[in-house]
C-alpha cells in the first residue's frame, strides 16, 4: 500500500482551558473514503480546520503527501490540494450558483472561459447542472449542500474534506447524495468524512476513525468500529455496552440507530 | 448555442460601455453653456474617484471613509511636481497615479494585516485622510494653509483646457478607462476572487484565495484611480489646499456616488454622480430663487437624505431599479 | 526647554479637557458596547446639542448649566426615536448598513445645522465664564473645573444604572447574547433604542458642559468625533472605566502636543494614537474585547 495521502500527528487543539482535541493521530490512505465520526463536541470540526489550516493547532503535526504542512495558511493548502466544506454552510450569498462554482474553478484555471465550463461541468457532476443560474441564497437546504461540494470539487483537489454534507437532508435527498459522493472518490479524489448519518458511513466508508472527547478511541473497517464496545460507551454513556449484552441486543445493530440520532441533536 | 451567439453576448458588455461612451462625448453638442459644461467636468472628476471608491467597496466589500487621501495625494502629486521639480504635467500624471496606488498599498498593507474590516477599516482609512490633511495643512514643502497655485499655462503640452469641452472630453477618457479596467477586472480572475472576499472571507479561503492579497490588489489599484481623480482636479482648478484635496467631502462624494447609483457595477458610479451632483445643484438654484440668497449645505442634506434612502430602500442603487423595471416590463411581456 | 509650570499648566488643562471628552466617548461606547456598531452621528449630535445650549441661552436666556434637566432628557428621546424608526428599520440588522445609515444622519445633521445657523462660529457669554480656581500654583477656568466634575458624575451615574437598575440589566443581557435576551423576552428593539438614547443623552450634558468655554459651529463635532472613536479604541471598545482613563489620556495627549508641536500639527498626536492603536492593539489598552 502506497503512503497516506494526510496523516495527522499527536494534533492538540486547546481554546483556553478547553482541550477541544487532545493529541490526535489520524492517517487517510489514497484513494479511499475515511469516515470520521464521534459525539457532538468530539472536535471533529475543530480537526478539519487544523487540517485546512483554518486554525494552527497548539501542538502536532499535520503531514499532505508527506510534507509538513502545518505551517501553510489554508489559501495555500487549498491550491497543495486539500479542498474543505463547512458544517454550517457558507454560500458566497450574494452570487449566483455558477458563479459561487467559478471562484473554485479559478484556483486551477486562470481564464475566465475555461474557469466558467470547468464550473459548469462540476455542477453536473453533482447534480447542480439545471440551478446553474439560480442565486444560492435561493437554494434549498440540500441545494446548499449540493452547492458545498461543487464549489471544493472545483478546485480539484486530491484530498476533499466533507464536513456533514448530509446532515438536514431527508432520507431520499441522502440517498440521491451517497452515489454523488463515491463516483468522487472512484474519479480519483481521496476523501475524509465527517458524519453522523451512520447509515451512510457504513455504506462510504472503507475505514473509520473515532473521535471523543479530543481523543481517538478506535479505528478500522466500518462493521469493527459498529461492534467496538468502547464506540458504544462514547457514543451511550459508560457502561452502555455491557448493559446491552445483558439484554441480549448485538452491539453492531444498536450503534448504528442510536448514533444516527444524534444527527438530530 | 452557436459559437455566433456566445461571441455576441461575451461583446455585449463591451457594447453598452462603448455605446455609453458615445453618448457621454456628445453632450457637450447639447448643453454648450460655459456653466454647463464645467458642471459636466466636474461630474467626470468625482465619476472617476467614484469609479476608484467602487473597485474596493463595490466590489471587495471594502468601505473606506477615507478616499480622500488618495485624492489629495494625486492632487497634490500633481500640483508639486510641476510647481516644486519642474516637470511637465503629463510626466507628473503617471508619477502622482503610481502615488496613489502607494498610499492605498501602504494603508491597506497595515489595515488588512491588522486584520481591521467593516467599521474599523472604514474609521482607519479616515484617519489617515485626516493625517494627511493636517500634515498638508502644515508643512511648507506642501504650501501649508495657503495651499498651492498650479500657474496658468494654457495649452494640451501643459495640460490645461481652455476650452471646457477639452476638460470634459479628456476626463471623459479618464471615465471611460476607468470603467472598462473596472469591467475587465470584474470579468477576471482577480474580480471573481475580489467579490467571493466581499462575500465571505471564510469561503474564499477555502477556495484557494489569499484574501490578503486580492484585497491588496484592489486598494492599490483603488487608490490609483481615485488619485487620476485628483490629477485632474488639480488641472481644473489649478489651485489646493489640505482642506480640499483632503477634506471629508471628497470621501463622502466617493462613496455616496457608487451607493446611490448601484454598488459593484461598472455604470453605477457615473450613474450616481449624475444623479447626485444633478440633484445637488438643482437644489441650491431652487432654494436660491425660492428664498432669495443661497443656503449652504442644502444640497448636502439631501446626500445624506439619499444615502439612507438608498440603504434602506435601494441597496442595489439605480442599477438594481433599472434592472428590477428592465425584468418587470420583460416579465410582463 | 519649557517651565515646569507650564507644563503643569497644560497637564492639568489636559485632564479638564479630556473628563469632558471621555464623556462625550461613553456614550460612544456604550452604543458600540450593547449594539456593536460605530455610531457615525455622534459627532454631528453633539454639534446639534450644542446649539441647542446656544439656542436655549440666546432665545430663552436659560443658563448652560440649567439647561441640563431640559435637554438631557430631550435628546434621550431624540437618540430614541432616530434608532427605533430610523436607523434600525433603515439598515436591516447589516453592520455595515449601520455604519452608512448613520453616516448619512450625520451629513444630514450637520448640514441642515449649517443651512439654519450658517457657517459662523458662535459662543455664549456667561457671567461665570472667566472664574477661576486657584489650586496651588495651578490657576484652573471655573466652568472647565465643573465640566470635570460634571463629567465624573455622569459616568458614575452610568456605571449605577448599568450594574443596578432593569433596563441595565436588559441593556448588558442585550449586549452578552442577543439572541438568548430575545428569548427571555427582553424587547431588544427598545433595548437598543435606549441605550441609543442614553448615548444622545450623555451628549447633550456634555454640550451643556461644554458651552461656557467653548465655541459652536457645524462642523465642530467632526472635531470631536474622531478623537471619541480614539478614545473608546483606546480604552476597548465597550469599556466604561476605559473610555474615562482614555479620556484623560487623550486630553492630556491633545494639550501637550499643542504645547510641543504648535496648534496646527497638535491634533495629529491624536489621530497617530488612533492608528497605532488600531493597527497594532486593537483590542485597546485596557479593554480585552476585539
Ligand atoms: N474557536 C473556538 N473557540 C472555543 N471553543 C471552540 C472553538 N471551536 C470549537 N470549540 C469547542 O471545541 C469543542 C469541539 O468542537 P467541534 O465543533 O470540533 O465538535 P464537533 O465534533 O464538530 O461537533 P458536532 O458534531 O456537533 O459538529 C467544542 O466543545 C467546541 O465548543
Ligand atoms: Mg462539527
Amino acid at each position: 500500500m502506497s503512503a497516506p495521502i494526510l496523516e495527522c500527528r499527536g494534533v492538540t487543539m486547546r481554546f483556553g482551558g478547553l482541550v477541544a482535541i487532545d493529541g490526535a493521530d489520524l492517517a487517510v490512505e489514497t484513494g479511499e473514503i475515511t469516515g470520521l465520526i464521534g459525539p457532538n463536541g468530539a472536535g471533529k470540526t475543530t480537526l478539519f480546520t487544523v487540517i485546512s489550516g483554518f486554525q494552527r493547532p497548539s501542538a502536532g503535526r499535520v503531514l499532505f503527501e508527506g510534507t509538513d504542512v502545518t505551517a501553510l495558511p489554508a489559501h495555500r493548502r487549498a491550491a497543495a490540494g486539500i479542498a474543505r466544506t463547512f458544517q454550517i454552510v457558507q454560500p458566497f450569498a450574494g452570487l449566483d450558483v455558477r458563479e459561487n462554482i467559478t471562484v473554485g474553478a479559478y484556483l486551477r484555471h486562470a481564464a475566465r472561459t475555461e474557469a466558467l465550463a470547468h464550473a459548469e461541468a462540476v455542477a453536473e457532476r453533482v447534480g447542480l447542472g439545471p440551478m446553474l443560474d439560480r442565486p444560492a441564497a435561493a437554494l434549498t437546504i440540500a441545494g446548499r449542500k449540493r452547492l458545498e461540494l461543487a464549489r471544493a470539487l472545483a478546485t480539484e483537489p486530491r484530498l476533499l474534506l466533507l464536513d456533514e454534507v448530509l446532515a438536514g437532508l431527508n432520507p431520499s435527498e441522502i440517498r440521491d447524495m451517497i452515489p454523488v459522493i463515491r463516483r468522487i472518490r472512484d474519479e480519483g479524489v481521496t476523501i475524509l468524512i465527517v458524519e453522523h448519518v451512520m447509515q451512510a458511513v457504513m455504506q462510504l466508508c472503507d475505514r473509520v476513525h473515532v473521535l471523543a472527547q479530543g481523543r481517538m478511541i478506535a479505528a478500522g473497517r466500518p462493521a469493527e468500529i459498529a461492534a467496538d464496545p468502547g464506540v458504544i460507551e462514547a457514543y451511550l454513556g459508560h457502561g452502555a455496552a455491557a448493559r446491552m449484552r445483558a439484554h441480549g441486543v448485538a452491539p453492531s445493530e444498536a450503534a448504528v440507530p442510536a448514533a444516527a440520532g444524534g444527527a438530530d441533536a | 448555442m452557436t459559437r455566433l451567439a456566445i461571441r455576441r453576448l461575451a461583446c455585449g458588455p463591451w457594447l453598452s460601455l462603448a455605446a455609453a461612451a458615445l453618448l457621454l462625448a456628445v453632450l457637450p453638442a447639447l448643453f454648450a453653456s460655459s456653466a454647463a459644461l464645467n458642471f459636466l467636468g466636474f461630474v467626470m472628476v468625482i465619476a472617476l474617484a467614484a469609479l476608484g471608491w467602487n473597485l474596493l467597496a463595490g466590489y471587495g466589500g471594502q468601505f473606506s471613509f477615507g478616499h480622500a487621501a488618495f485624492f489629495g495625494m494625486g492632487a497634490y502629486a500633481m500640483a508639486l511636481l510641476q510647481v516644486r521639480l519642474g516637470l511637465n504635467p503629463w510626466l507628473a500624471l503617471p508619477v502622482a497615479v503610481a502615488l496613489g496606488g502607494l498610499t492605498g498599498l501602504a494603508t491597506g498593507f497595515l489595515s488588512f494585516r491588522a486584520g481591521l474590516r467593516g467599521s474599523y477599516f472604514a474609521l482607519v482609512t479616515l484617519a489617515f485622510a485626516e493625517v494627511f490633511r493636517i500634515l498638508a495643512n502644515a508643512m511648507a514643502f506642501t504650501g501649508g494653509a495657503a495651499g498651492v497655485l498650479v500657474p496658468l499655462r494654457i495649452g494640451a503640452a501643459q495640460f490645461q483646457f481652455a476650452d471646457k469641452a477639452t476638460f470634459y472630453w479628456v476626463a471623459l477618457g479618464f471615465v471611460i478607462a476607468a470603467m472598462a479596467l473596472t469591467r475587465l477586472v470584474e470579468r477576471s480572475r482577480f474580480g471573481a476572487q475580489l467579490v467571493a472576499v466581499r462575500e465571505n472571507e471564510e469561503a474564499a479561503r477555502a477556495l484557494g484565495v489569499d484574501t490578503v492579497r486580492v484585497k491588496l490588489k484592489a486598494i492599490t489599484l483603488s487608490g490609483a484611480v481615485t488619485a487620476a481623480a485628483g490629477c485632474l482636479y488639480a488641472q481644473k482648478s489649478l489651485y489646493l489646499d489640505a482642506n480640499i484635496a483632503f477634506g471629508p467631502w471628497i470621501s463622502v462624494e466617493a462613496l455616496l456616488a457608487p451607493i446611490i447609483g448601484g454598488l459593484g457595477t461598472v455604470f453605477g458610479p457615473l450613474a450616481g454622480t449624475f444623479l447626485l451632483l444633478g440633484l445637488g445643484e438643482g437644489t441650491k438654484t431652487l432654494l436660491a430663487t425660492l428664498t432669495g440668497s443661497a443656503v449652504p449645505g442644502a444640497d448636502l442634506v439631501l446626500f445624506g437624505a439619499l444615502l439612507i434612502l438608498a440603504v434602506a430602500f435601494a441597496p442595489r442603487g439605480i442599477m438594481g431599479v433599472v434592472a428590477g423595471a428592465a425584468a418587470r416590463i420583460g416579465g410582463a411581456r | 526647554m519649557l517651565k515646569a509650570e507650564i507644563l503643569l499648566a497644560a497637564l492639568a488643562n489636559g485632564l479638564l479637557t479630556g473628563a469632558v471628552y471621555a464623556l462625550i466617548a461613553l456614550g460612544l461606547t456604550l452604543v458600540y458596547g450593547v449594539l456593536h456598531i460605530i455610531n457615525f452621528a455622534h459627532g454631528a449630535t453633539l454639534t446639534a446639542a450644542m446649539f441647542a445650549v446656544y439656542v436655549a441661552h440666546q432665545t430663552f436666556g436659560i443658563d448652560p448649566y440649567l439647561a441640563i434637566p431640559l435637554l438631557a432628557p430631550l435628546f434621550f428621546g431624540l437618540g430614541y426615536s432616530l434608532q427605533r424608526w430610523v436607523i434600525g428599520p433603515a439598515s436591516h440588522g447589516d453592520d455595515g448598513n449601520i455604519l452608512l445609515v448613520t453616516l448619512g444622519l450625520s451629513i444630514v445633521i450637520e448640514n441642515a445645522l449649517l443651512a439654519v445657523f450658517r457657517s459662523d462660529t458662535r459662543s455664549i457669554e456667561v457671567p461665570y465664564g472667566f472664574e477661576v480656581v486657584e489650586l496651588g500654583p495651578l490657576i484652573l477656568s471655573l466652568p472647565k473645573v465643573i465640566a470635570f466634575a460634571g463629567a465624573f458624575a455622569v459616568a458614575g451615574l452610568l456605571w449605577l444604572v448599568i450594574a443596578r437598575s432593569d433596563i441595565g440589566k436588559a441593556i448588558r443581557a442585550v449586549a452578552k447574547e442577543k439572541t438568548g435576551a430575545a428569548l427571555c423576552g427582553i424587547p431588544v428593539g427598545h433595548v437598543y433604542a435606549v441605550t441609543f438614547g442614553i448615548g444622545a443623552a450623555c451628549l447633550a450634558v456634555a454640550a451643556c458642559l461644554l458651552m461656557p468655554t467653548f465655541l459652536v459651529n457645524p462642523r465642530i463635532g467632526n472635531a470631536f468625533v474622531l478623537v471619541a472613536f480614539t478614545i473608546v479604541v483606546l480604552g476597548g471598545m465597550g469599556s466604561i472605566g476605559g473610555a474615562l482613563a482614555g479620556g484623560l489620556i487623550i486630553g492630556v495627549v491633545e494639550s501637550l502636543s499643542g504645547l510641543y508641536l504648535g496648534e496646527s500639527l497638535g491634533q495629529i498626536g491624536i489621530f497617530l494614537i488612533f492608528l497605532v492603536v488600531l493597527l497594532f492593539r486593537p483590542t485597546g489598552l485596557f479593554g480585552a474585547r476585539a
